[in-house]
């Protein structure tokens, strides 16, 4: 496996570590002469000095090959977006993955096409909410191509939901119950699923029907 | 006719002042607000502080209803991101885009984004401009 990865900080030498260790051929390209210096006397011929946004600095690295999959994982949102772009549509690279530093930015990886991406502080919030969760719904998956999430609610006692059967519940238009897990087993949810009160129930939906959801399972 | 310029530099102020006077409605975003001095001390059209990355600082500054938009920072990646954002998201046909590298900008205006690269319009002028001179050849010794 022949991998390209864009961005010498924190995350783009450690997970070149990590893949060197696997036994995957690597070519790390750093910016910063400061950064390439010390990379260099860790990684020597496996590291290069360059801007990975500039072609002539992509064919060094081996771009035409091509690699199987390039990682831009740069501290700047813009330069990933670019290096994914040239990656798959000038040179065919077949897979890429991006960081999203700024999670505002996301909405622009998905409208070019940019995928799969990683962002840590989205990472952290998902992890927080499931920890913690703040609305008694907590999201378990995005299929951002879907356009659709995953959803778990957990219903209790005073849940209007409770006791009644799934066929029998306005559910929202766009929203459908997965399944029931009960006692430590889980069931796909059909119609004449009865739902009780310490059920946990998955369901698909698109985004922004969770509040029409929360009410016909959750509220009074 | 409404048009959007985002990045307030040399290139981004004049291109406004000179659509201004044109008669275009203006709107100009920089992540700066020192940028405004560059559009004289009487600019009529608006202004707005900002990074043109962010979605709703270009909706705050009008991108739903421009005609048209020249993207214009000192990144050249920040400026193709942008372009596409516009173009893409917006639905603007008339985005122009700076793009100094000549490789990228090539690149993207194979995928249909209008880039204006100055590199290669200064390569191609410093060239003309040496061939204009018409130096004699000199004989041959």
């Amino acid at each position: 496996m022949y991998v390209v990865v864009a961005g010498g900080g924190k995350v783009g030498a450690n997970v070149a570590r990590s893949l060197l260790r696997l036994g995957a051929e690597v070519t790390l390209i750093e910016q910063r002469r400061d950064r390439f210096e010390r990379l260099e006397d860790e990684f020597e011929h496996q590291v290069q000095r360059g801007d990975a946004t500039e072609i002539f600095v992509l064919e060094r690295a081996g771009l035409a090959r091509p690699p199987d999959i390039v990682l831009a994982l740069t501290g700047d949102d813009e330069d990933n977006l670019v290096i994914c772009q040239l990656a798959k549509e000038h040179y065919g690279v077949p897979k890429v993955i991006a960081r999203v530093n700024d999670p505002r930015n996301q909405a622009h990886f998905d409208l070019l096409g940019i995928s799969p991406t990683i962002c840590a502080t989205s990472s952290i919030m998902a992890l927080v909410e499931h920890e913690v969760p703040e609305h008694e719904l907590i999201h378990l998956l995005e299929l951002r191509k879907e356009n659709l999430e995953i959803v778990e609610v957990q219903i209790d006692r005073d849940s209007p939901s409770a006791g009644k059967r799934v066929e029998g519940l306005e559910l929202p238009e766009g929203a459908r119950l997965i399944s029931v897990m009960r006692e430590g087993r889980a069931e796909i949810a059909v119609g004449s699923t009865t739902l009780e009160a310490g059920d946990q129930v998955l369901a698909i939906l698109e985004p922004g029907k969770e509040d029409e959801l929360r009410r016909v399972l959750l509220r009074h | 006719m409404n048009v959007l310029i985002i990045g307030c530099g040399r290139v981004g102020s004049s291109v406004a002042l000179q659509m201004q006077q044109e008669g275009w409605d203006v709107t100009v975003v920089d992540e700066n607000e020192d940028a405004l001095s560059r559009l004289g001390d009487h600019w009529p059209g608006s202004f707005i502080v900002g990074h043109g990355m962010d979605v709703d600082l270009l909706r705050e500054a009008g991108i739903e209803e421009a005609d048209a938009a020249v993207v214009a920072t000192d990144g050249d990646n920040t400026n193709i991101v942008i372009g596409q954002v516009a173009q893409k998201r917006f639905g603007i046909d008339c985005v122009v885009v700076r793009v100094l590298d000549p490789a990228r900008a090539d690149f993207y205006a194979a995928r249909g984004m209008r880039t204006f690269c100055p590199t290669k319009t200064a390569i191609d002028g410093l060239t003309e401009a040496v061939r204009a001179c018409e130096i004699p050849v000199r004989a041959s010794a």
